[in-house]
């Protein structure tokens, strides 16, 4: 497309204001908490205390016969309905039938008038349960022996997002396997000049969205209506069609503001429960989880990482072999994805001759695990970034210098079957070495490291958009694409301003509700600005040719005398805005032109991934050697991002992922004592604040236009954090020669690091 | 039982629970829905509200407990006519927020260390605002932006 080289660019390019920004500092941004429908109803959540148990009987009439109590939900009082959903392995029921697999599950709800009435009467349930053994880790799980969590087979899901088979429900607790092998990894590592051998720890960790899971339902003859705190509604909206029996026409998603998602509000969370709590009470019901309940509700896989990497004599990286086990929890959930995506991102973006990556996504009785931004690309990264530091020290060479030799170029078929590579990851560690001064001296207790990553981003290319032009010129964008706060509402009408040279202030976006918004498979995967964007930019265009085919009509011209100008079109003296042109088209200054756009895994988007997504960040930490106390000094990223539409928006997207990357690097960890999870509140859990900001930031943008996307731009959501992980322990390392492979790097794992190392030195 | 207070510069009486949180009061009685809940345990700052000028945490302050006080929320910062505080101004300019559920917390906790501190360093900054979580920004644009609101309210008071 000739026309995406323009440079000119008078919209996109420029960090224009949030769209959504007085509505968000007043008070005014309308989240799904903030609704209140006539007759609503509240639900509550009772919720399982053991790890795992068959359900030997379920009363719930002392609760029914409460006050302001209107109807209850268990597994046993569900008939009509399909209860067990999931988009990938429909595994998991909306409440617990028969037995519960993990400590915090739904095992029944009440809804009343008031959300204190139906609390009140949670008490009131009485569950029998008889205590069956738990297994909490992978390996327990993939003892002989071991006992089961899913002793049944499973339909997958319909709308899967993972290419391999389905494994889970096979008489095993393997939920998902993924196997990844090119070249000869045996013969290479037996000539290889040096090797790296080691176990890597990525811990469970919780995105916090600060708004908690919330959702309101209403059942009725028109079908199913929800409000939700989804990132994806066309998604949920699929599993809600299996859940009723009911066509996609009657199924209605929709979504306002989200506050906050990280992957954690992708997909089906608490949807299909109250829904069913609606279709029981006969009433729109709500479901405002708290945050206690949120930490039971999802978190991502924590991963153990086996990992070995090869070069030869010349310092090349000739081969890299990893065995990773992830822990999945009690239901699939995204995990399948997030396993396949593991494996393709422990290659690392390096072109390496010999790979062999085998990944097992293992269920276990722990809150499920689903996506979290990075999608598997932070939990092997921890282990790959790692081992290329361990490498380098190996043979004697420069971290950096290291991994300038030995990245993927531009253009590179570095992962065979899979789009070159799209990026410039040596401008990319150019720019950051830079801007953490890799090459001056460090002072004491202080360390530096450079970090990158590669994940095969974008998800799936199918998206749909509508671009209305109205008679007086202003634009409505119907668009499927969720605001969590990335900025979507923002960039969206940034670039249809952009094509069709009307103000960005008369571009407006009708969003998120399934039953108007065209489809837009997900809002994750880094993916909107690529596909969505590049939808409305196409969207813009067939608009565009359709006015200039309606001014012909007008002008009486033949249409290749028309010319396209910025907000309208000229032919000889003759100029029309859009606005004339639509309304000597209609004959009244009324009506509208609607351009459509629809993408798909064609032409552009033949080959995947949609984009390569590329990480590069450069840390400097400090040592407390007393405490083992670590504080991130320096923080510096590349965002390679094509093109940013709005940079100050991609720039937001580099600090917030990395900050979230910091949190894991030096203290986020979902502790689990037996089966209960025992820092499952914000009083324990410990999330990055004011006074854990590096003092000294550098977020650089690197634009090439190397993207699909709209004028070569390309996502940016999730990189920065992919890295973090094992920048703080390479920086630690580098800073007082410490090698950790477990994330987070506690004060206490540090200490107790530095007072062996001290004990060793003392012995020689 | 009857509870009067000051909200926003108005005096409002209303019917409240002994058991009422103010954060109840405000998003349920009184349908400011500005106010947003997160943690419910005093940690993300993301209910706070300002109660006699001092910064609250209103998901576990007791609605009665502002009795005869005065409060301040989110929707009470602008002017009548709709011109934005310099805080809020400066959260905008800045690209001082994502998602927006730890905003108004953040303004309001911001201006209350403005009203107490008019100049306050980058230091001041992060400690008066180390209670309030945001999971989106990474902070640091949330920093200049109070810094930059700080010099424009400076510039108006002249």
């Amino acid at each position: 497309m000739s026309e995406q080289k323009k440079t000119d660019f008078h919209v996109v390019n420029h960090s224009v204001p949030r769209r959504d920004g007085r509505a968000k500092v007043t008070g005014k941004a309308l989240y799904v908490g903030d609704v209140k429908l006539t007759g609503m109803a509240y639900a509550r959540v009772l919720r399982s205390p053991y790890g795992h148990a068959k359900i030997v009987s379920i009363d719930a009439s002392r609760a029914a016969a409460r006050p302001g109590v209107i109807a209850f939900l268990t597994g046993d009082n569900l008939g009509g309905l399909n209860p067990y959903y999931g988009h990938a392995v429909k595994d998991h029921p909306l409440v617990a039938i028969e037995k519960v697999r993990y400590a915090g599950e739904p095992v029944a709800a009440v809804v009343a008038e008031d959300e204190r009435a139906a609390f009140e009467a949670l008490e009131f349930i009485d569950v029998r349960y008889e205590e069956l053994k738990p297994v909490l880790t992978p390996k327990e799980a993939l003892e002989k022996g071991a006992p089961l969590l899913h002793e049944r087979k499973f339909e997958a899901g319909a709308l899967r997002g993972f290419e391999g088979d389905v494994t889970a429900g096979r008489g095993t607790n393997i939920c998902q396997e993924a196997h990844l092998r090119w070249g000869d990894v045996e013969a290479a590592f037996a000539k290889a000049a040096a090797v790296v051998e080691a176990e890597y720890y990525f811990p469970m960790a919780y995105a916090y969205a600060m708004e908690p899971y919330v959702a309101i339902a209403e059942v009725n003859e028109n079908g199913v209506t929800i409000y939700s705190s989804a990132q994806h509604p066309f998604m949920v909206r699929h599993d809600l069609t299996t859940v009723f029996n009911l066509p996609v026409s009657q199924i209605r998603l929709i979504v306002p503001f989200v506050g906050g998602g990280y992957g954690s509000k992708s997909y089906t969370k608490i949807e299909p429960l109250v829904a069913a709590c609606a279709w029981k009470a006969k009433r729109p019901v709500k479901l405002q989880l708290s945050v206690e309940e949120a930490m039971l509700t999802t978190r991502s896989d924590d991963a153990l990482t086996w990992m070995r990497t090869a070069v030869d004599s010349n310092g090349k990286i000739i081969a890299r072999q990893a065995k990773i086990y992830m822990n999945t929890g009690a239901y699939a959930e995204n995990s399948p994805l997030v396993c396949e995506k593991a494996t393709n991102r422990c290659v690392g973006p390096y072109a390496i001759a010999n790979v062999q990556i085998d990944t097992y996504s293992i269920y276990t009785n722990t809150v499920p695990a689903s996506s979290y931004r990075g999608f598997g690309c932070a939990q092997v990264t921890m282990a790959g970034e790692s081992q290329i530091d361990e490498l380098a020290a190996k043979i004697g060479k420069d971290p950096y210098e290291f991994r300038l030799m030995n990245v993927a170029h531009p253009s590179e078929e570095f992962f065979p079957k899979m789009r070159a590579f799209d990026g410039n990851l040596k401008q990319d560690l150019e720019i950051v070495a830079q801007a953490i001064h890799w090459k001056e001296p460090r002072s004491k207790g202080r360390g530096r490291s450079i970090g990158c990553s590669v994940s095969d981003a974008g998800a799936y290319p199918l998206t749909s958009t509508v671009v209305r032009v109205h008679a007086d010129g202003s634009v409505s964008i119907m668009t499927g694409s969720t605001e969590l706060g990335q900025g979507s509402h923002t960039i969206i009408p940034q670039i249809a301003a952009e094509e069709l040279g009307v103000p960005f202030e008369n571009v407006r976006v009708v969003a998120s509700d399934t039953a108007i918004t065209p489809y837009d498979r997900s809002t994750g995967a880094s993916r909107t600005t690529t596909l969505m964007g590049r939808a409305v930019l196409e969207a813009s265009r067939e608009a565009i040719e359709q006015m200039a085919r309606m001014a012909a009509d007008v002008l009486k011209r033949a249409a290749d005398e028309i010319e396209v100008i910025k907000g309208g079109v000229q032919c000889g003296e003759a100029r029309l805005t859009w606005s004339e042109v639509i309304s000597r088209y209609y004959g009244l200054p009324d009506g509208e032109v609607i351009g459509r756009a629809y993408i798909r895994k064609s032409g552009d988007f033949a080959k995947l991934p949609v984009f390569w997504e590329t990480a590069c960040t450069g840390v400097e930490v400090s040592v407390d050697e007393e405490t083992g106390r670590i504080r991130m000094e320096k923080l510096a990223t590349a965002g390679d991002v094509g093109l940013a539409i709005n940079p100050a928006l991609a720039e937001g997207q580099d600090i917030g992922a990395a900050t979230m990357g910091m949190g894991i690097g030096l203290f986020e960890e979902l502790v689990y004592e037996g089966s209960q999870l025992v820092n499952g509140s914000l009083l324990d859990y410990r999330v990055p604040r004011f006074s854990d900001l590096p003092r000294d930031v550098k977020l650089q943008l690197v634009e090439n236009r190397d993207g699909v996307g709209p004028y070569g731009a390309k996502g940016g959501g999730e990189a920065a954090l992919n890295s973090m992980p094992a920048n703080i322990a390479n920086a630690v390392y580098d800073a007082a020669g410490v090698r950790i492979r477990q994330a987070p790097l506690t004060p206490e794992k540090v200490w107790r690091a530095l007072k062996e190392k001290k004990a060793e030195g003392r012995k020689q | 039982m009857r509870l009067c207070f000051q909200l926003n510069g108005r005096p409002v009486e209303i019917e409240c629970e002994a058991a009422d949180t103010l954060a109840e009061l405000l998003r349920n009685h009184l349908n400011l829905t500005g106010t947003k809940v997160s943690c419910e345990v005093q940690v993300c700052g993301a209910c706070t509200v300002l109660v006699g000028g001092l910064p609250v945490s209103s998901c576990t302050l007791l609605a009665y407990e502002v009795r005869d006080k005065n409060v301040v929320t989110i929707e009470g910062l602008a002017q009548p006519d709709g011109t934005l505080h310099p805080i809020q101004q400066a959260f905008i300019d800045d690209f001082a927020f994502q998602c927006g559920f730890c905003t108004p917390g953040m303004i309001l906790a911001a201006k209350a260390l403005l009203d107490e501190n008019p100049k306050p360093s980058e230091d001041d900054v992060i400690h008066y605002m180390d209670g309030n979580i945001c999971r989106c920004t990474g902070y640091v644009p949330i920093v200049r932006a109070i810094q930059k609101a700080a010099e424009t309210l400076k510039e108006s008071k002249k």
